[in-house]
């Protein structure tokens, strides 16, 4: 894993996840890229789904349509084994201010977030702080309730994704 | 992560200073109870069990959910403790994410200054 010169490596590529105020779940992470690399990954589909869907989920990515630009809609069909159908993910990008800023909603039910992601340049790398913003408080401590069971074989291939990368 | 300042715990150790809280928590370390379970088993009114709910509510060491007409207590631990799962369950998913991303935009990072060195020849 590359490492910075500076500051503390092993808190660089931390991923970091807090609950704010009710309603909030923030994401924050520093890649060692400068911000119009790391934001071609995040707007490129054939980029966007190598990693959007890691093996860790255990799911596969059927499509994925996007039309990155304000007001542009994009379509994400997913398989997973324990379902016999698909699952459609949709939205639409409500701001795209290239290298800086993506604000898109997640349609597919009333409960959905509002998903806003910044991208702050600063000395070649980038900060990317992922902001869910969900209308209830309910809403979002049901988000991603019923993934508990799968934790064992989660770990198990994100341990094997952690040994790839070496 | 929760975050356990000295007000919290100052707070925490002041509720735990009376006998009747430290009943009320063992209490519901057995069984969620309303504050009307709590008042009748504490021989108290209604008003001074509220208190103490009160009390031991702003130390989070219980919380408190109302549904309907009745008050519902339960052990604060619990609620932090389905926090910090919570909390758990998405770390690992935007961690497996961004790991992945990560690769790519070391490849891409790579691929960049590769096509600059080409451009330079």
């Amino acid at each position: 894993m590359p490492e910075g010169k500076e500051g503390n490596p092993a808190a660089m590529n931390r991923t970091a996840v807090e609950r704010k105020a009710d309603r909030e779940l923030v994401v924050t992470r520093t890649f060692n890229a400068p911000a119009h690399i790391v934001f071609e990954a995040w707007s490129k589909p054939e980029l966007f789904k190598r990693w959007w869907v890691p093996k860790s989920l255990g799911m596969s990515m059927l499509s994925c349509d996007m039309d990155v630009r304000t007001g542009g809609a994009y379509r994400f069909v997913f398989r997973h084994p324990a379902f016999d159908q698909p699952m459609a993910f949709f939205g639409t990008y409500r701001e795209v201010t290239p290298h800086k800023r993506l604000v898109w909603t997640n349609e597919e039910s009333d409960q959905g977030a509002v998903t806003t992601v910044t991208f702050e340049e600063n000395a070649g790398k980038t900060l990317v702080t992922l902001h869910e913003l969900y209308p209830t408080k309910a809403a979002r401590d049901e988000a991603l309730a019923g993934s508990a069971e799968g934790l064992p074989e989660q770990f198990a291939q994100l341990d094997e994704l952690l040994a790839g990368r070496s | 992560m929760v975050q356990y300042n000295e007000t919290r715990l100052d707070a925490a150790f002041a509720a735990l200073s009376d006998a009747t809280r430290r009943g009320v928590l063992e209490q519901l370390s057995r069984a969620d109870a309303s504050i009307t379970d709590l008042a009748g088993k504490f021989h108290m009114t209604l008003t001074g069990m509220k208190k103490h709910v009160g009390v031991l509510e702003r130390a989070a060491l219980v919380t408190t959910e109302k549904a309907g007409r009745v008050r519902t207590c339960r052990l604060g631990m619990r609620a932090l403790e389905e926090e910090a799962a919570w909390i758990e369950r998405h770390r690992q998913l935007w961690s497996a994410r961004f790991d992945a991303l990560d690769k790519i935009v070391e490849h891409l990072k790579c691929k960049e200054k590769a096509d600059a060195r080409r451009k330079r020849r």
